[in-house]
C-alpha cells in the first residue's frame, strides 16, 4: 500500500489516470449538447429566423469540472483508498497470535473488543499473515489460519464468567513453547491473575508483544447480604478513581410474571475507594421475588450476583391443636396467623410428623397442648438446628399439665394451672392493655394499638429465668410473650390464643408486625462449608461471561464444599445450584474478593480499543461521483430546456432528490398512524374484528359488521360507525366495545404481547365474540381444524370458566327475546361466562340473580358475520337458509347482534329485577 | 409534443356532446337574451311563446305612406279613425355556419394537463352550436358537408362531424357555398398562410356574411418557453427548422405572433368581423361567453 497525504491507495498506479482529465475536458468542450426534437405548431412563424451567432451552445465551464469531478473520484475511488492507514504500526510480516484474556472482566467492553481485534485482523489481512487465536479462559492449542477465515469466526467469541487460572496458563505457555517465531496481541481485560508475568515472559521470547487495553474500569458485585431487613450489597471496582456513582438495580419476576426491576439504589465510590457499600430496602414480598442484582450500565458476569435462599419466602408449618369447627373460617384457630402471614411466607399445613421433614423454617402450634414423644422429639431436633418454635396458648393449653411443675422442654416458661380471665362478665377488673416493649425484646419499637385488649392469658409461674425470657408483657406486669432460645433455635409462646377469643390482639396490625418480627430472625443463614460437606449440588442454571442465565443443561454436579471454596473455572461455573429443595447462588465475586488491576511493565506498548479502524473510503469516493453524475443529468436536461416538461426530466429530478433524502422514521409514522387510528377508531361508536389475514374473511366480518351496524341504526339509538379491521400485534383494542374474531385454520398466533393487550382488554370489560364459523359440529373439540385453532389461539387468554348460554341469561333478553342465536349454521351451543356457582333460582323469579358486569367472551360457530353481511348498497351478500325461513333465520341473527351490542353497552341492566314484572306479563307466565 | 390523453374528446362523438352540453348548460338560452334583440332583421323564432299573444301577431301600427292597402287591417281599424296596420312575427330564421380548424397544428398541447386546441375549438364550436340551436337558429359547416339546418340532431351530426382530422399541417378556412347574409364563426389557431384567411374573409364580406374569428392559441406557443439547441417540427411533420440557441429567437417569434394578430385584427375590421383571442389554459366558459356575446353585438349591427 503507498500513502499520499495520510491516505493510502491499494492500487496507486490507477492514478496516472488523472492525467487524462484534460483531454477529457478538451473533448466534453468540443462536442456541443444534442438538439432537441420538439413538436411545436408555430414553427411556421420561425421560418426564415436566422441564429445571430453561428455557434452553438457550449456546454458551460461549470457542468464541465462537474463532470471532471465526477470522472476524477471514480478514478480515485478505483485506486483504493484507505483512511487512517496503520502506517505508524511496526509492521511484521510473520505469523500473527491474538491473545485474549476472555473474561467476564472484558464482558461490558466485548463488542469494542471484538471492533479492535476485527481491525487486526484486516490489516494482517492485508499484510498476508497468519493469525491464531488463543484465549486465556478457554486454552486451546493455537492454529495458524488467514486472517480471513478468523475474522467469520469472530462473532463467536464470548467472554467466560470466571478468570484465566495458573493450571490454565501452565498448559498454554506449554502450547506456545511449540511455535517459534511470531508476534503478539493481547487483548487484556484490565484484570491480574497468577501466572500473566510468566505467559508474558514466554510470549516476548518469541516476538514483539503489543497490549490493547480499555481504559475503563472494571465492576465488579460482591454476593447480596440481609441485614436488620434490608438487603446490603457491595460494589467493588479494579482501581480506586475519583469519586463514581453507580447504580444497583434488584431484579426478578413482578407479582404480575413479567421480568422487571424490583428496586435500585445507588451508591458511590468516595475518591479512592475501591469499594462502595449500599442498602436496599425492599417489602419481604418483592425481596422474595429478587433473583439477581445488577450494576446498571455493567454487562459482565462480576456486576451481576445471584440470589438464593436467603433472600426467599420463609417456610411457616401451621398446625392447629383443634380440628375446624365446619363454616366458622374466623373462629379456626390458624385464621389470623394465615391472613398475617400469606403474604409473606409459603405456608404448610398437616400434621407435625408431615411437616418437619420438610423442614420448615417456622413451625406454629396454636393450643397445641400435648405431643408424642416421637413429635416431641423430632421438633426438639428441629429446633436445636435452628427451627423456631411458635406457640400459641388457648384453652387446651391451659386445661393441660404441660409444663406445671417442670418445665417442657418445648414450652419457654412453666404455666401456671387454668389461666386467668380478667374483665369478663363474671371477673373482677378490666381487660389489660399492652405495656410498651422493653429494649432488648425484639418487638422494641413497635407502637401499640390502644385497641388491643387481652381478656384471658395463661400465667407463667415465677422463675428465677422468668425476666430474662419475657419479650411482651401487659401492663399489670404480667408475660404476653415469653421466649426461650435452644441450641441454634428458639421456643416462643404467645400466651393468648391464636384467635380473637383471649385477646383482640390478632385483630391488630400489631400481630402482623410481631410475628414479622420474629420470623425475621429466622432467614435461612448461609450454610458453611462443613455443612456442606458430603453433599452434592447439580447446576440448575449458570451465567455466561456477559452475566445471563441459561439453562445449565447436563452439567455435572458438584460436591457442596467446592461450590463454596473453589474458584469458578469450566468446572465450577457460576450459576444457581439445587440440591433437594435447598438453592445456593454461586457467583464469579465472593464476599472476599477484591479486584487487582493488572499492570504492564513499561516496555510493552499498551493501547486503547479506540485506534480509528482503517476505512476503506472508496465506496465513498463512487457514490459520491455518482452523486455528481446525477447533478449532471439535472444539469444538463435544465441547460438543454428539458426540464421542467417532460416526465422524464421530472422522473430524473425526483430520483436524484430521494438520494439525499431520509426516509421518515418508522417509529415516527407507526406513531402517527397510531393515532389517526386513535382519532378514526373513537370519533364514534365502532365495532371491530380482527383481521385474520385471509382476504375473504376479512372482507366478509366486514360486511357482516356493516350489516349490523346498519341494523342497530335502523332498530336501537346506537349508532355506530363503519366497522374496523384491527391488527392485534399493532392497534389499541381499548376503544372497541365488541371485537369479533373469527377463527381460521391457517391465522397466525398473535404475539406474547399482543395476548398482553389481549388479556388487558377483557380484564378491562371489554368482548370477544370467536366465531368458528364451523356450525360448531365439533362442539370446540378437537375435531374439525377451527375448533382446534380456537383452543390454541385462546389458551393464553385469560378466559373464565365457561358454560353453555343458560336459558335465563341476560343476552336472551337485553333487547329482543330470544332462546336461539342463530347465524348462518343453526349451531346448538353459545358458550358464555358461566354463572357464579352459588347463584340459585329463587321461587317467583323467572331469571336467577346472575354475576354482575359483561361475560369476556362469547363463543359459538354459527358464522354471525355471513349472516349479517350486506353489501355498500344493503343487500344481503350471503344465502341464510331456504326461502321465508332462511329471511326469518337471517332475522333472527340480526336480533342476536342486536342483543349482543346491547349485552355490551349496558352489562346485566336487563337482569335488573326491577323490569320483572314487566317481563313476567311478556312472557306469559 | 405530448401525446394528446388518452380519453381525448374527439374521440367519441357522445363524449364531445355531453361536454358540450354540459358547457352550454352553464349559460342561459339565447333565448333568454330575446328582449335585447330589438325587432332587428337578423331574427331567429324569438318571441312566439310571449304569453298573451297571438301566434303569428306581433303589432298593430298605424299605416303609413307606402303600405300596401291590402295590409290594412280592417277590424282594428274601423273601431276608429285611424287605419292600422297588423304586423306580424317576423319569423326568418339565422343560419350560422362554422368553420372549425381540423388541421394537424391543432393537435397540440404543451402540458398534459391542457387540452389540445383542437378539443377546445371543438368544444367551444359544438357549445355555441347548442345555444343557437335551441334559439332556434340553424346551425352547420361551412363548406358542402353540412348546409344549416335546425333541430337536436343537427348538433349530433356536427359533433360527429367534429370528430373527423385532417392530415394536413394547416387548413385553410372553408369558404365556399357560404349563406349570403348568413352568420359564421371561424375557430382556429390562425398559424397557416394568412392570405387563405383573407381569401375567405373578403370572400364572405362579399356576400354580406358576418362573423366571428376566434384565435385560439397554446400558452406556449404565446411565451415560447425554449432553450437550448432545439429542431422545431410542426404537428404533420411538414415543417422543420433548426436553432441552435432557441432562447435567442422569443423575441423575434413574439413579434411576429403579434404581426399576425394584428394582421387578423385588421382583416376583421375591414370585413365587419369580429377578431377574439383565447387560450386553451383560459376557461372554455369565458371564450363561450364571448363567442355568444360577439355573434350578439354583430346581430345588432
Amino acid at each position: 500500500m503507498t500513502v499520499l497525504g495520510g491516505i493510502g491507495f491499494t492500487a496507486p498506479w490507477l492514478l496516472l489516470a488523472l492525467l487524462a482529465l484534460p483531454i477529457l475536458w478538451l473533448i466534453l468542450r468540443a462536442v456541443p449538447p444534442a438538439p432537441i426534437r420538439r413538436r411545436f405548431p408555430g414553427v411556421a412563424l420561425l421560418l426564415g429566423l436566422r441564429d445571430d451567432e453561428a455557434v452553438s451552445d457550449r456546454t458551460p465551464w461549470w457542468l464541465l469540472l462537474l463532470r471532471v469531478l465526477a470522472v476524477g473520484l471514480i478514478i480515485l475511488g478505483l485506486a483504493g483508498p484507505v483512511l487512517n492507514p496503520d502506517a505508524d504500526q511496526a509492521r511484521g510480516d510473520g505469523p500473527l497470535l491474538i491473545v485474549l484474556d476472555g473474561s467476564w472482566a472484558g464482558a461490558t467492553r466485548w463488542p469494542e473488543q471484538t471492533d479492535a481485534i476485527d481491525a487486526q485482523l484486516s490489516r494482517a489481512s492485508r499484510a498476508g499473515r497468519t493469525v491464531a487465536f488463543l484465549s486465556l479462559t478457554r486454552p486451546q492449542a493455537p492454529v495458524f489460519q488467514t486472517a480471513d477465515s478468523w475474522r467469520s469466526r469472530l462473532p463467536g467469541l464470548q467472554p467466560a464468567p470466571w478468570q484465566p487460572d495458573a493450571a490454565r496458563i501452565a498448559q498454554m505457555r506449554s502450547f506456545i513453547a511449540e511455535i517459534d517465531g511470531f508476534d503478539t496481541l493481547w487483548f487484556s481485560d484490565g484484570l491480574d491473575y497468577p501466572g500473566r508475568e510468566a505467559l508474558l515472559a514466554g510470549f516476548e521470547a518469541r516476538g514483539t508483544v503489543e497490549v490493547y487495553q480499555t481504559a475503563a474500569n472494571v465492576l465488579a458485585m460482591r454476593p447480596a447480604g440481609f441485614e436488620d431487613g434490608e438487603v446490603t450489597l457491595t460494589a467493588v471496582r479494579a482501581t480506586g478513581g475519583p469519586e463514581r456513582e453507580v447504580t444497583v438495580q434488584a431484579l426478578g419476576l413482578d407479582p404480575a410474571g413479567n421480568a422487571g426491576v424490583l428496586g435500585s439504589t445507588t451508591t458511590i465510590f468516595e475518591p479512592g475507594e475501591t469499594t462502595a457499600e449500599t442498602s436496599l430496602d425492599l417489602p419481604a414480598e418483592l425481596r422474595a421475588r429478587v433473583t439477581r442484582f445488577e450494576l446498571q450500565g455493567q454487562r459482565s458476569a462480576g456486576a451481576t450476583t445471584l440470589a438464593d435462599d436467603a433472600l426467599r419466602r420463609r417456610e411457616v408449618a401451621l398446625i392447629a391443636g383443634s380440628a375446624n369447627r365446619e363454616g366458622l373460617p374466623l373462629l379456626s384457630p390458624m385464621h389470623y396467623v394465615e391472613k398475617a402471614l400469606v403474604p409473606t411466607a409459603d405456608l404448610i399445613r398437616g400434621d407435625l410428623g408431615d411437616v418437619l421433614p420438610a423442614n420448615p423454617d417456622v413451625i406454629i402450634l396454636a393450643d397445641v397442648a400435648t405431643l408424642s414423644d416421637a413429635e416431641a422429639e423430632g421438633l426438639s431436633t428441629w429446633i436445636d438446628a435452628g427451627g423456631l418454635l411458635v406457640r400459641f396458648a388457648g384453652p387446651r393449653v391451659a386445661a393441660s399439665d404441660v409444663s406445671r411443675t417442670d418445665e417442657d422442654p418445648l414450652m419457654p416458661v412453666r404455666l401456671r394451672a387454668g389461666g386467668r380471665t380478667v374483665g369478663g362478665a363474671m371477673s373482677w377488673g378490666e381487660p389489660k392493655a399492652l405495656a410498651p416493649f422493653r429494649d432488648g425484646s425484639p418487638f422494641f419499637g413497635l407502637s401499640i394499638p390502644e385497641d388491643v385488649q387481652v381478656t384471658s392469658q395463661v400465667m407463667a409461674q415465677p422463675d428465677p429465668t422468668l425476666a430474662d425470657r419475657v419479650i411482651a408483657e401487659l401492663t399489670d406486669g404480667t408475660p404476653l410473650v415469653t421466649r426461650k432460645a435452644q441450641e441454634q433455635g428458639q421456643i416462643i409462646l404467645f400466651h393468648v390464643t391464636a384467635t380473637a377469643e383471649w385477646s383482640t390482639l390478632p385483630l391488630s396490625g400489631l400481630f402482623v408486625q410481631m410475628l414479622e418480627r420474629l420470623a425475621i430472625s429466622s432467614a435461612t443463614t448461609r450454610p458453611d462449608v462443613t455443612a456442606l460437606e458430603g453433599t452434592t449440588w447439580t447446576p440448575q442454571q449458570v451465567m455466561d461471561g456477559f452475566g445471563r442465565l441459561r439453562d445449565a443443561g447436563n452439567l455435572p454436579g458438584v460436591p457442596g464444599a467446592d461450590l463454596l471454596s473453589a474458584p469458578p473455572g469450566p468446572d465450577m461455573q457460576p450459576g444457581i445450584y439445587v440440591s433437594g429443595d435447598r438453592q445456593l447462588a454461586r457467583n464469579v465475586i465472593t464476599a472476599e474478593d477484591a479486584l487487582t488491576p493488572v499492570s504492564w511493565p513499561e516496555r510493552i506498548p499498551v493501547r486503547g480499543f479506540a485506534v480509528p479502524p482503517e476505512q476503506p473510503i472508496a465506496g465513498w469516493l463512487l457514490s459520491l461521483s455518482i452523486a455528481l453524475l446525477l447533478v449532471d443529468v439535472i444539469a444538463s436536461l435544465a441547460l438543454s430546456g428539458r426540464l421542467g416538461g417532460g416526465k422524464a426530466a421530472r422522473a430524473a429530478l425526483v430520483l436524484a432528490l430521494m438520494v439525499p433524502l431520509n426516509v421518515p422514521s418508522p417509529a415516527q409514522a407507526q406513531a402517527d398512524d397510531a393515532d389517526l387510528f386513535a382519532l378514526e377508531a373513537t370519533a364514534e361508536l365502532t365495532l371491530a374484528y380482527v383481521m385474520t389475514g385471509n382476504r375473504d374473511i376479512d372482507e366478509m366480518s366486514r360486511a357482516g359488521l356493516r350489516g349490523l351496524s346498519n341494523t342497530l341504526i335502523f332498530r336501537t339509538s346506537v349508532e355506530p360507525a363503519e366497522p374496523m379491521g384491527v391488527d392485534l400485534e399493532i392497534d389499541e383494542l381499548a376503544f372497541f366495545p365488541i371485537i369479533y374474531w373469527p377463527i381460521t385454520p391457517d391465522q397466525p398466533r398473535p404475539s406474547s404481547e399482543a395476548y398482553a393487550k389481549l388479556n388487558a382488554y377483557l380484564r378491562s370489560g371489554g368482548l370477544i365474540l370467536f366465531d368458528t364459523r364451523d356450525a360448531d359440529v365439533a362442539r370446540f373439540g378437537q375435531g374439525s381444524p377451527n375448533g382446534r385453532k380456537l383452543q390454541d389461539l385462546a389458551a393464553p387468554l385469560d378466559v373464565p370458566p365457561l358454560e353453555p348460554l343458560p336459558a335465563d341469561h341476560v343476552l336472551t333478553r337485553t333487547f329482543y327475546l330470544l332462546q336461539d342465536f342463530p347465524g348462518r349454521h343453526t349451531g346448538r351451543d353459545v358458550w358464555v361466562e358461566a354463572a357464579p356457582p352459588d347463584a340459585e333460582q329463587i321461587d317467583g323469579m323467572p331469571f336467577r340473580n346472575l354475576n354482575d358486569g359483561v361475560t369476556p367472551v362469547v363463543i359459538g360457530g354459527n358464522d354471525w358475520a355471513s349472516a349479517w353481511a350486506v353489501s355498500n348498497t344493503g343487500a344481503p351478500m350471503v344465502p341464510v337458509g331456504r326461502g321465508f325461513a332462511g329471511e326469518r333465520q337471517r332475522e333472527l341473527a340480526f336480533r342476536f347482534g342486536v342483543n349482543l351490542i346491547m349485552h355490551v353497552l349496558t352489562g346485566n341492566y336487563k337482569s335488573d329485577q326491577v323490569h320483572v314484572p314487566a317481563l313476567l306479563d311478556r312472557l306469559g307466565q | 409534443m405530448n401525446a394528446p390523453a388518452a380519453s381525448q374528446l374527439s374521440d367519441r362523438p357522445d363524449a364531445l356532446r355531453a361536454e358540450a352540453e354540459t358547457e352550454a348548460a352553464r349559460l342561459p338560452a339565447l333565448l333568454a337574451r330575446a328582449d335585447h334583440l330589438a325587432g332587428a332583421v337578423l331574427l331567429g323564432d324569438h318571441g312566439r311563446r310571449r304569453a298573451g299573444l297571438g301566434d303569428d301577431f306581433w303589432q298593430y301600427r298605424p299605416a303609413q305612406m307606402g303600405d300596401s292597402r291590402r295590409l290594412i287591417d280592417h277590424r282594428r281599424s274601423a273601431r276608429g279613425d285611424q287605419e292600422f296596420v297588423r304586423e306580424r312575427e317576423w319569423q326568418i330564421a339565422q343560419s350560422v355556419m362554422l368553420w372549425v380548424d381540423q388541421g394537424a397544428s391543432m393537435r397540440f398541447a404543451s402540458t398534459p394537463d391542457l387540452p389540445t386546441k383542437a378539443d377546445r375549438a371543438r368544444l367551444l364550436g359544438l357549445a355555441c352550436a347548442i345555444l343557437l340551436v335551441r334559439g332556434g337558429e340553424r346551425v352547420g359547416l361551412t363548406g358542402t358537408s353540412l348546409p344549416p339546418r335546425r333541430g337536436t340532431a343537427q348538433i349530433l351530426r356536427l359533433a360527429e362531424m367534429f370528430t373527423t382530422d385532417t392530415h394536413t399541417d394547416y387548413a385553410p378556412p372553408e369558404h365556399r357555398a357560404m349563406i349570403p347574409s348568413a352568420r359564421a364563426v371561424f375557430i382556429s389557431d390562425f398559424m397557416g398562410d394568412v392570405e387563405e384567411v383573407k381569401l375567405a374573409l373578403t370572400k364572405a364580406a362579399d356576400r354580406g356574411v358576418r362573423g366571428v374569428l376566434l384565435h385560439l392559441l397554446d400558452p406556449s406557443e404565446e411565451s415560447f418557453p425554449f432553450r437550448g439547441r432545439t429542431i422545431f417540427q410542426s404537428m404533420g411533420g411538414s415543417l422543420t427548422h433548426e436553432t441552435l440557441k432557441a432562447g435567442e429567437l422569443k423575441g423575434r417569434y413574439l413579434s411576429r405572433l403579434a404581426d399576425r394578430k394584428a394582421e387578423l385584427s385588421a382583416l376583421c375590421a375591414l370585413t365587419g368581423w369580429q377578431y377574439g383571442m383565447h387560450r386553451t389554459d383560459a376557461s372554455a366558459q369565458s371564450a363561450l361567453l364571448w363567442l355568444y356575446r360577439a355573434l350578439d353585438t354583430g346581430s345588432l349591427k
